[in-house]
């Protein structure tokens, strides 16, 4: 009795787990189809936009930060998408992120305050 | 809605071991750090203990207590939404799972740590007013799931020990 309970009980958990992953999966595909592309690349350092890009250009520089200039990323855009090919930030986070091209999609380097984002203008 | 003074006791015996498991984890590296501040929650392993031997009362209660001395101690108002967002949601659906009894403690902690997960997720989300984490979702699901068994069988333990102890 005890033990079929039991039986029963991991049943039902597995079922748990499969209804969760479905649930991500099904929320992780509206979110993807309903994501449109951007059209600019705009990176803010300390919260305040300094550069803006067309997504279309072909872009490699060095965005330079902190008190006497000694941090650095350098940023790419190339074939619509844009990423951090390298950076000086301890954490490298900004480096290992994939290439972004949707609206509303970020790149952030915490420790150099730094936020690159697509966005869309008309 | 009396508490007795050996419950008095034991709360405060299991806030000291939940502050442990958090200061142990705000000491390790971050296992998931593409979003800062959010954490597997090894804590919960008392919060499910606690929901199994009292109720969600008993949980709540060490579960706060642990989550401000914790702020005081390492974090900042961020961990502190980051925790309380986590710690509500993941405890408000153990509930209503235990209650159903369809579930076994690792099912029951499954869905806490998947929860536990979405509640930091949505402060993420409010707070770096970036929709982008959406992405996050399915990484949420699967660390969610697996923290969930382990605390799950973590809690199993506790609970066998704590009895036998009779605490
Ligand atoms: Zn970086």
């Amino acid at each position: 009795m005890l033990k079929s309970d039991g039986l029963k009980k991991g049943k039902n958990d597995l079922i748990l787990v499969g209804i969760i992953l479905s649930l991500s999966l099904v929320g992780f595909l509206i979110f993807k189809l309903t994501m449109k592309d951007g059209n600019r690349i705009s990176v803010s350092i300390n919260g305040e936009e300094k550069y803006s890009y067309s997504i279309t250009d072909n872009v490699e520089t060095d965005i330079i930060t902190g008190d006497n200039g000694e941090n650095k990323n350098v940023l790419i855009i190339k074939d619509g998408k844009a990423y951090i090919k390298g950076a000086t930030c301890p954490d490298k986070i900004c480096v290992g992120h994939r290439p972004i091209s949707k609206d509303g999609e970020t790149i952030v380097c915490l420790p150099h305050k730094v936020v690159v984002s697509v966005t869309e203008e008309k | 809605m009396k508490i007795e003074t050996k419950n008095i006791t034991v709360m405060a015996l299991f806030s000291a071991v939940a502050i442990i498991f958090s200061y142990i984890e705000a000491i390790l590296p971050p296992i998931w750090s593409a979003i800062p501040g959010i954490k597997v929650g090894l804590a919960n392993i008392v919060t499910v203990t606690l929901l199994y031997k009292f109720s969600i009362k008993e949980a709540s209660i060490v579960a706060f207590i642990r989550i401000i001395i914790i702020a005081l101690l390492f974090g900042n108002a961020m961990t502190l939404i980051y925790s309380i967002a986590g710690f509500v949601l993941s405890v408000a659906i153990m509930d209503i799972l235990k209650r159903t009894n369809l579930f076994s403690t690792v099912g029951v902690s499954i869905a806490g740590g998947v929860f536990h997960n979405l509640g930091q997720i949505i402060v993420a989300m409010l707070l770096l007013q970036t929709k982008e984490i959406g992405y996050y979702m399915i990484v949420l699901a699967i660390t969610g799931t697996v923290a969930g068994i382990l605390i799950g069988i973590a809690s199993n333990l506790m609970l066998k020990y704590s009895n036998k102890l009779r605490l």
